[in-house]
């Protein structure tokens, strides 16, 4: 089996005080391509900006490939696309401006862009179909648009593993399609996978594993599913890769009692 | 004694130097503030950098000094309350706002010296600037812009997105707390020139302006810096010039030549934004049912009037609110 890239063991996060996250175990192995699902407030956002470092674990380790988080400076390594409804900020960007940030992993301070840095940002550019509107303000661009420039600057550092949080959300038909293919090329690059989503549409059939959080719990881990099974993958019987240990001791009642209906 | 005359004096050169290199720096920081929609936190640190004159004229130190080092500390206080999110971001400006301003005042009083020393720093007093204070004032601002040039791509991702900055492994804490002092050691930079309670304008004002035209953010830093320049030099001639027949100050010159450059950007960056709006490509999705138009007796083509965007393979012509795309020899509604 490949390396693992990604190791999560007895991982949690609190916010100020509060347990969001507990008990996650999660390996995701070199090339493959995983999706985080579940309901809103389920904690799959959370779990990915933990995975990045974005919000420090209570307790747990996290190690990316294959190095403890604490010691791990290898950034370029690591695309992050972050949950945001738009590229823009105050200020007027092009397309293209925004995609070439995502070189800053390899480039040296005070170094101008090289031609393997103008060959990647290009190619990134085109891998999202953005290539003839780069000079264009990123403002100009539909929603959709905007999150294939945001795909395309984490592209540009031509990372081995990507992290997405909800590319889709929010984004019509047709660019969920372009998204999805341009998720196709990067699966078929060689490219690990880690994708938040609320639902697959189009991108489904690219789906390797899914890992369906529930209540800040991983409530299944396994083949993907149809989405009308995740919200109630925790009922089915079969629990593929499920690590916890067998009796489950859920404080919100609700939960703890679905649960125990569908094991039994 | 001539206009010409008035610009070969010494004062006149060091202001005009001043004036230069203020004009550059400025707007180069004000850019970032912009992008991270922070557009009023020059005017926060200026504020509190009333307080920072008031402890020099205290103490007898020189009021740049005292003033920098005080910016620098309220800038840092800003963005900590900013990073740790406790207030809202313009909740922390506004508290440091009136504490500087209302210390300043308070200091000054206990300082014994009137209001008017305190006024060559609220509104500028650029045509008294001491040799030291020009060389003081370039050098500062010439670090300020080799900065904001230098570290424009680190600076713009981090204000651009924080957080993919950070998984990027910018340190970005370390460009944030860098960006603050840029902010306050400019601020007590352009204090001589228009004023602390002015600075922000010279910040702001030509990043605004710039913006309306532009949509690369390197044009909109470079057009930026073009503009304060043109804008305090401008400003300083033209007050110099009308000082002849009336008194008039450099520093509220200055800071309504740039906002005059903005109200005339202003129109045509709208007329521009909503012509490209207009001429956006129309979506190509699987069409619906083919519908021909009603008996069309007008023939759409190049300058017809009406504005023709691309769809797909082909165009169509924007009527009445309908599209009408060429079909044979009739057109479609799409």
């Amino acid at each position: 089996m490949s390396s693992p890239v990604v190791e999560l063991d007895n991982g949690a996060v609190a916010i100020a005080g509060r347990p969001i996250l507990r008990h996650i175990d999660l390996t995701v192995r070199s090339g493959e391509f995983v999706a985080l699902m579940g309901a809103n407030g389920s904690g799959k956002s959370t779990l990915v900006r933990a995975l990045t470092g974005l919000w420090p674990l209570a307790t747990g380790a996290l190690s990316l490939f294959g190095t403890p988080f604490g010691s791990f400076h290898d950034w370029q390594r690591v695309g992050f696309v972050p949950q945001r409804g738009t590229a823009a900020s105050g200020v007027p960007a092009s397309v293209w401006e925004v995609v070439a940030s995502g070189r800053l992993t390899r480039r040296k301070l005070l170094r101008p862009l090289g031609r393997a840095d103008r060959a990647a940002i290009a190619d990134a550019l085109d891998v999202v179909g953005l290539a003839h509107r780069s000079g264009e303000s990123v403002s100009s661009l539909s929603g959709g648009q905007q999150q294939r420039v945001l795909i395309a600057r984490a592209l540009a550092g031509e990372p081995e593993l990507f992290f997405l949080d909800e590319p889709t959300a929010g984004v019509d038909l047709p660019n969920q399609q372009v998204l999805a293919d341009t998720l196709r090329t990067m699966s078929g690059r060689g490219a690990t996978i880690v994708l938040v989503a609320h639902e697959l549409g189009p991108m489904a059939p690219l789906i390797d594993r899914a890992v369906v959080m529930r209540d800040g719990r991983i409530a299944y881990d396994g083949p993907p599913l149809a989405s009308e099974q995740v919200a109630t993958a925790h009922l089915d019987g079969h629990h593929h890769h499920h690590h916890h240990e067998p009796e489950h001791h859920d404080h919100a009642p609700h939960v703890s009692s679905l649960i125990e209906r569908g094991d039994r | 004694m001539t206009y010409w005359d008035l610009l070969s004096y010494d004062f006149m050169q060091r202001a005009l130097l001043a004036a230069v290199f203020t004009g550059l720096a400025a707007p180069a920081i004000g850019t970032y503030l912009v992008q991270r929609r922070m557009a009023l936190m020059g005017d926060g640190i200026g504020h509190v950098a009333v307080t920072g004159v008031a402890l020099g004229l205290l103490t007898g130190a020189t009021p740049t000094w005292t003033a920098v080092l005080v910016a620098i500390a309220g800038a840092i206080a800003i963005e900590v309350i900013r990073e740790r999110g406790h207030a809202n971001g313009d909740v922390a400006l506004a508290l440091l706002f009136y504490g500087g301003l209302a210390g300043g005042v308070l200091i000054t009083g206990l300082a014994n010296e009137s209001g008017a020393r305190l006024n060559q720093y609220l509104f500028g007093a650029i045509t008294t600037i001491s040799r030291t204070d020009v060389i003081v004032t370039m050098a500062l601002a010439a670090v300020v812009i080799l900065i904001c040039v230098g570290l424009a791509p680190q600076l713009f991702a981090v204000a651009q997105d924080q957080e993919f900055a950070r998984v990027a492994g910018l340190n970005i804490r370390a460009y944030n707390l860098l960006v603050a002092v840029l902010a306050a050691v400019t601020v007590t930079v352009a204090m001589r020139t228009v004023g602390l309670l002015l600075v922000s304008a010279l910040m702001v004002v030509p990043v605004a302006t710039s913006q309306q035209l532009s949509r690369s953010f390197r044009t909109t830093l470079g057009a930026a810096m073009a503009l304060g320049t043109a804008a305090s030099v401008g400003g300083l001639l033209l007050s110099a010039y009308l000082s002849f027949d009336a008194r008039v100050a450099p520093g509220p010159t200055i800071v309504l030549l740039a906002l005059a450059g903005f109200v005339l950007a202003w129109p045509v960056g709208i007329w521009m934004r909503r012509r490209r709006r207009l001429r956006q490509p129309f979506p190509v999705v699987p069409a619906a049912a083919h519908q021909e138009t009603d008996p069309h007796p007008h023939q759409h083509g190049e300058d017809c009037g009406h504005m023709a965007v691309p769809h797909g393979d082909h165009v169509d012509y924007v009527h009445d609110g309908h599209r009408h795309a060429p079909h044979g020899r009739h057109y479609d509604e799409h």
